[in-house]
């Protein structure tokens, strides 16, 4: 993506990091985590909404006592929510935050010599 | 007990009472606040407290800003009279943070440092795209800030027991002078702290409550919704199911459609949210303020379902109905009927803490962006010291609070709901769009982003103008008097048929950025360089927090 930097990136350190494979790599594992999990949740936000609003009558089918396949959809948004959030995080802290560390040490390497 | 409504009096409880619990959480957070965040400040002290709060603080903090008058009286109210669709409105607000979470809050923290403009200037030209975000930051907050103030007026003939509009003008008045003092002494960090207290109370409180009813319906959630039912004959059953307020027509379907949007994508635009993230030193805080505020909103909400349901089952629907606030007293009712005038106390003296401590972020952040981004960068050019800067800001900060405080006289007859709605719309269409390109779209630039800002800001704000809100709804069964801004029902000059703009407005402020961006050639490869290497590795951040 970023091929026309090589040709003038020798000086700065923020052009050249940005060509490394060390750098593409990091970027290409966030990306590759964020974005389909975004398309994930606005998709099974947006069914849970237009079933809301075109299906009453099918959300409001109940399963047990009061309780109806809306409410159980509707907490199913908070469980998703929540579990996005936990995996989300664990996954950043353990997957992403040593490559770009490595990535910021290498920087600031590269600035005291 | 229940002589304590009396017919002449608009007051539920002891107002004294009231008075007494709110005064005491202004003094001890005043006490707090000259404790921990008195004396001189730079302009990062200001505006973000340089930094220096764990995200584990900041999270609990973001709860307390995010979790607003509206959110707690509203959603309450809006279930305990239209059930689901209530509920069904809490899940927006809490999904959206999932967009802060993913793409917005650690990428933010990394590449700004004082203002949202920051992040949006960073590769493009300074000015005018400082200028375009200051003036969109300027509107949500005003929105924002005016919807908040409406609130405090509002509450105040239900829980002070002055029903009178001057009274009600002296109580505006009031909590914006408060709210001056806090930002004034206390800056970001003063703030924070109000809002760290202010969440733990209004959790504590909500938490208590529901326990309680639950409690009284031997923890059974579906005896609780029965009787809900029950005691709102003329919904029924359908009280459990969406469609009461929304599955009206064709038109209020896609405008709940439309408010879906807005709520989603709105929240992580929103610049007093965004500011917030600038409050902790690195981006694995900034990830872990967004989780705890991910836990403590979506478990506040949990709790608002059985406090919604509670006071519709408890108190009912005509009392809510007949009560000054309307909706908006549902949650101050049940507190009555649970625990009487003291517990009542409690519960609207959390809810004006509430409108205090969402009010001051707003105040600082608005005072920010002025300070910085139009005095600072546009008007100095940069030449000027941190003092000088400060002191715009706090000459900003009383002036905001000023127009608060009359804006909030003008607009307490409002719908508050209507006014934070059109503050995410704006939010959504003309801050995210262009929050998201410059972060991940390599070719984005600057008339990129002013046409996505200003084709944003003016779509929505027009849109609502010519929108039913603003003219053109027919009077209320019974009456001559439209619930439209302009309560004339002859004045009408409303064509677009939806309260909520962004279904149009937000994909057309997408659209624009692109078309603006691919007509142009600018192109900063090595601060796109810069940008994306330290957004995604916070490299730098310690640095430009030190100076």
């Amino acid at each position: 993506m970023s091929n026309d930097a090589r040709t003038r990136g020798d000086e700065d350190p923020y052009v050249a990091m940005q060509t490394t494979d060390e750098f593409q790599a990091l970027r290409k594992k966030f990306r590759g985590f964020v974005f389909p999990m975004t398309a994930f949740f606005l998709v099974w936000y947006f069914v849970y909404v237009l079933l809301s609003i075109f299906a009453p009558g099918f959300m409001g089918t109940k399963v047990f006592g009061n309780i109806n396949l809306g409410l159980l959809f509707g907490l199913g948004q908070f469980v998703t929510t929540f579990a996005i959030t936990f995996i989300y995080a664990r996954w950043a802290n353990r997957e992403l935050d040593p490559l770009a560390d490595a990535i910021g040490a290498t920087l600031d390497g590269q600035k005291e010599h | 007990m229940t002589s304590l409504i009396s017919a002449d009096s608009t007051a539920v409880g002891s107002p004294a009472l009231n008075i007494a619990i709110f005064a005491g959480f202004v003094l001890v957070t005043l006490v707090v606040i000259i404790k921990l965040a008195s004396g001189k400040k730079s302009a990062g002290e200001f505006y973000t407290a340089s930094g220096g709060f764990s995200g584990r603080q900041n999270g609990v903090a973001i709860a307390g800003d995010y979790l607003s008058a509206a959110s707690f009286l509203g959603i309450a109210g809006a279930i305990a009279l239209q059930g689901y669709d209530g509920f069904l409105y809490s899940i927006g607000f809490l999904v959206a943070w999932l967009v802060a979470l993913l793409l917005v809050a650690e990428l933010m923290r990394n590449t700004g440092r004082l203002t949202m403009a920051d992040v949006l200037s960073y590769r493009l030209k300074q000015r005018p795209v400082r200028i375009a975000t200051a003036i969109s930051v300027l509107c949500v907050s005003f929105f924002y800030l005016l919807a908040q103030m409406a609130g405090a007026g509002g509450l105040v003939s239900l829980l002070l027991g002055v029903s009178g509009e001057g009274a009600q003008n002296i109580v505006i008045a009031l909590v914006g002078i408060v709210m001056i003092t806090y930002v004034l002494i206390g800056g970001m960090r003063g703030t924070t702290w109000v809002q760290i207290i202010k969440a733990l109370l209004l959790i504590a409180a909500t938490a208590i409550m529901t326990v309680w009813v639950l409690g009284k319906y031997g923890f059974n959630l579906s005896g609780l919704m029965q009787a809900a039912v029950d005691k709102n004959p003329k919904v029924g059953e359908k009280l459990l199911a969406p469609g009461v307020k929304y599955g009206a027509t064709t038109t209020t379907k896609i405008d709940f459609i439309s408010l879906s949007l807005a709520l989603v994508l709105g929240t992580a635009g929103l610049p007093h949210v965004l500011q917030r993230f600038y409050t902790v030193p690195t981006s694995k805080q900034a990830r872990k303020s967004v989780e705890w505020a991910i836990w403590l909103i979506g478990g506040f909400y949990l709790l608002t379902l059985v406090v919604g349901y509670g006071a519709g089952a408890l108190v009912g629907p005509a009392e809510i109905s007949a009560a000054p606030g309307k909706a908006n007293s549902a949650a101050p009712l049940l507190a009555f009927h649970l625990g009487g005038s003291p517990f009542l106390g409690i519960v609207s003296g959390i809810a004006f803490a509430t409108i205090l401590a969402v009010v001051a972020g707003l105040t600082i952040t608005a005072s920010a962006t002025f300070a910085h981004d139009i005095y600072k960068e546009v008007i100095k050019r940069g030449d000027t010291t941190s003092d000088q800067e400060v002191r715009v800001a706090r000459m900003s900060a009383i002036a905001i609070g000023v127009i608060a405080i009359l804006g909030g006289m003008f607009a307490k007859s409002q719908n508050i709901a209507f006014l934070v709605a059109l503050a995410f719309a704006v939010a959504a269409s003309a801050n995210l769009p262009t929050i998201l390109y410059s972060l991940f779209w390599k070719r984005f630039n600057t008339q990129g982003a002013l046409w996505s800002i200003y084709g944003g800001l003016i779509s929505t704000i027009g849109l609502i103008i010519f929108s039913p809100v603003v003219s053109g709804k027919a009077p209320l069964p019974g009456t001559t008097v439209s619930p439209s801004m302009i309560t004339n029902p002859d004045i009408d000059f409303s064509w677009f048929p939806l309260d909520n703009p962004g279904l149009i407005t937000i994909p057309l402020a997408f659209f624009l950025g692109w078309l603006g961006t691919v007509l142009s050639k600018e192109h900063n490869q090595q601060k796109y360089a810069e940008m994306e290497v330290r957004s995604l590795t916070g490299h730098g951040v310690a640095k430009a927090l030190e100076h």
